[in-house]
């Protein structure tokens, strides 16, 4: 059996629903949170290769190095502002986020 | 060809040069102290950039292959941006200095979000789209966590974060379907693809995007990170993300929708359509519990945003200038009501609290008067100039056929006054116990009565921004 698109566009809505429900399922720490975030990202990029690959067009994967480039800039952006957290409150438990009821 | 495509690009590269240049000299000479005059620089830039666009005019350009789109519409969303992000910061400079957060990254970010709204607002191109969004996306995670000492702005920090992740995560597959399924990222390339009905596929994607848009401006049922993140940012930084970052992403949206998936307008019009309902209702009905003045403004913005959706909604060239009048009148609006609160201190500490309010206007007439005003147009009180923004909005829904949004639509405008007229109340017959201090915040009062004159002065001609307004629609929507 060959691996067909469907195959890799499968997997990768499996892990951007798994990155999802680890955001909104997590109730332990914020650092899941963070690794559910690269997850979704991570799912996007194998549709974006996948993609890229069964249309023969290089622009997926120029735009999987971008999304790669932001994810690095993105999770430094979340954990140095975790630190910030963590100097406050001492805690980066998901239910201590809550000085502000939303 | 290089050097045409980067002179189009010119606006943005002069900011993020100057950008650089700043944090580098702060860095190596005296760091915090050259905070003050790196904002009145910053606001310099902002104000001669905005001239430059607002004043080159000249045919539709495109840069780099049509990844970047230099036209009417997004010279229109660009002067607006700038200008609001010069006047926000002309208006929190005393606010930051007297609660010690003058810090020169403050102006920077400021910019860099700038930039990035620049770009997304002439995205031609899904890469494009999302590099700009995630420049201005990153500066403004920091920004809202500036004060760093205090749990509140952290945690405000840490929500927006999380949340505004998510966003940009969903935004992206959508992206990355619509790539598959279209096979290209330009928005011209989806346009043509899509042409007489898009694929499954392609409405997958249009579907995730806009889910990714509507988080970032803070439409219903997206909106939940906008309470909060408006309460704990410290208020100039809160008073930023009420007006500039809103108007890019009314901008990106309408220019998604219409320049990608233009020609299929009935797959995205329903969408739209029941954004802007739960956007105007939730906000209107949630707002009216509310106590701390910032979150008000935060439930203020998700109504006002819901209009906005509905020009869009309407999906057609009178929809998206009423959006663009409706934007540019609600950031005039929000820069004086920000302004107050800004101004807004007891004993020397800022407070946020609705009923410190209480009977105002025997001590303060002039202020309370403008402050009255601003809620006045905020809740679209004829003959003020929200009214008209509201008006425009309105029309251009009926005139697409959205009969029942449009009546919707009046419905939760007549829900939200109450809110707006609390406040008034509040001031005028509201039983005075602890006294505000009187204002010494000079810039914040300049920005608070010019943007009550604007409201007074503008109904007779909205100052030509709606013939601005639709010249710029015209360009974008063909």
């Amino acid at each position: 059996m060959s691996i067909a698109l469907e195959h890799y566009l499968t997997v990768a809505a499996a892990l951007f629903v798994i990155g999802i429900f680890g955001i909104f399922l997590n109730r332990k720490n914020v650092i899941i949170i963070l690794m559910s975030v690269e997850l979704m990202l991570l799912a996007v990029n194998i549709n974006l290769v996948a993609f890229s690959a069964y249309l023969g067009d290089l622009t997926g994967q120029v735009f999987t190095l971008f999304v790669l480039t932001v994810a690095a800039a993105e999770a430094a952006i979340g954990l140095a502002i975790l630190v910030c957290f963590f100097r406050n409150r001492g805690t980066i438990a998901v239910e201590d986020v809550n000085v502000m009821k939303g | 060809m290089l050097a045409s495509d980067l002179s189009i690009l010119l606006p943005e590269i002069i900011l993020a040069v100057f950008a650089m240049l700043g944090l580098i000299t702060a860095v190596y000479t005296s760091k915090d102290g050259l905070a003050p005059v790196l904002v009145w620089l910053t606001v310099a830039v902002f104000v001669g950039v905005a001239a430059m666009i607002g004043l080159s005019g000249g045919p539709t350009q495109s840069a780099f292959g049509g990844m970047f789109i230099d036209d009417g519409f997004s010279r229109f969303a660009k002067v607006v941006i700038l200008l609001s992000a010069a006047a926000i910061l002309l208006v929190g400079q005393e606010f930051m200095v007297r609660d010690d957060l003058m810090r020169f990254e403050y102006p920077m970010l400021i910019t860099l979000a700038a930039v990035g709204m620049m770009v997304m607002v002439s995205a031609g191109d899904l890469m494009t789209l999302y590099m700009g969004l995630e420049l201005q996306s990153l500066s403004l995670y920091v920004v809202a966590a500036l004060r760093r000492d205090s749990a509140r702005s952290t945690e405000a920090g840490l929500k927006y974060f999380v949340l505004g992740a998510l966003s940009s995560g969903l935004l992206l597959y959508g992206a990355s379907l619509t790539y598959g399924f279209a096979g290209t990222t330009l928005f011209s390339g989806i346009f043509e693809a899509a042409e007489g009905g898009a694929s499954l596929g392609l409405v997958f994607g249009l579907v995730f995007m806009i889910a990714g848009l509507a988080f970032k401006v803070s439409a219903a049922p997206f909106h939940m990170w906008t309470p909060d993140v408006y309460e704990g940012s410290p208020t100039p930084v809160t008073a930023f993300f009420a007006t500039a970052p809103k108007v890019a992403a009314m901008g990106l949206f309408a220019r998604l929708a219409h320049d990608a998936f233009g020609g299929v307008v009935g797959d995205w019009q329903q969408i739209v359509a029941l954004l802007a309902v739960f956007s105007m209702f939730l906000g209107a009905i949630a707002a009216i519990g509310q106590t701390d003045i910032k979150r008000l403004m935060a439930y203020s913005s998700i109504t006002h945003m819901g209009f906005a959706l509905m020009g869009l909604a309407a999906g057609d060239e009178q929809g998206v200038s009423a959006m663009l009048i409706y934007m540019a009148i609600y950031v005039t609006m929000n820069i004086g009501t920000f302004a107050f609160i800004l101004s807004m201190t007891r004993d020397g500490r800022h407070v946020t609290n609705i009923s410190a309010l209480n009977g105002l206007s025997s001590r303060e007439p002039v202020k309370a008067l403008a402050l009255l005003v601003l809620m006045f147009s905020l809740a679209g009180v004829p003959p003020l100039v929200g009214f008209f923004g509201k008006y425009a909005v309105l029309v251009a829904a009926v005139n697409a056929g959205l009969n029942w949004l449009a009546i919707l639509g009046v419905i939760a405008s007549v829900i939200g006054a109450f809110y707006y007229i609390r406040i008034v109340y509040f001031m005028y017959f509201g039983e005075e116990r602890e006294p505000l201090d009187p204002s010494g915040n000079r810039l914040a009062m300049v920005g608070l009565m010019t943007a009550a004159a604007i409201m007074l002065l503008g109904v007779f001609n909205l100052f030509g921004i709606d013939d601005l307004a639709m010249a710029a629609a015209a360009t974008l929507v063909n």
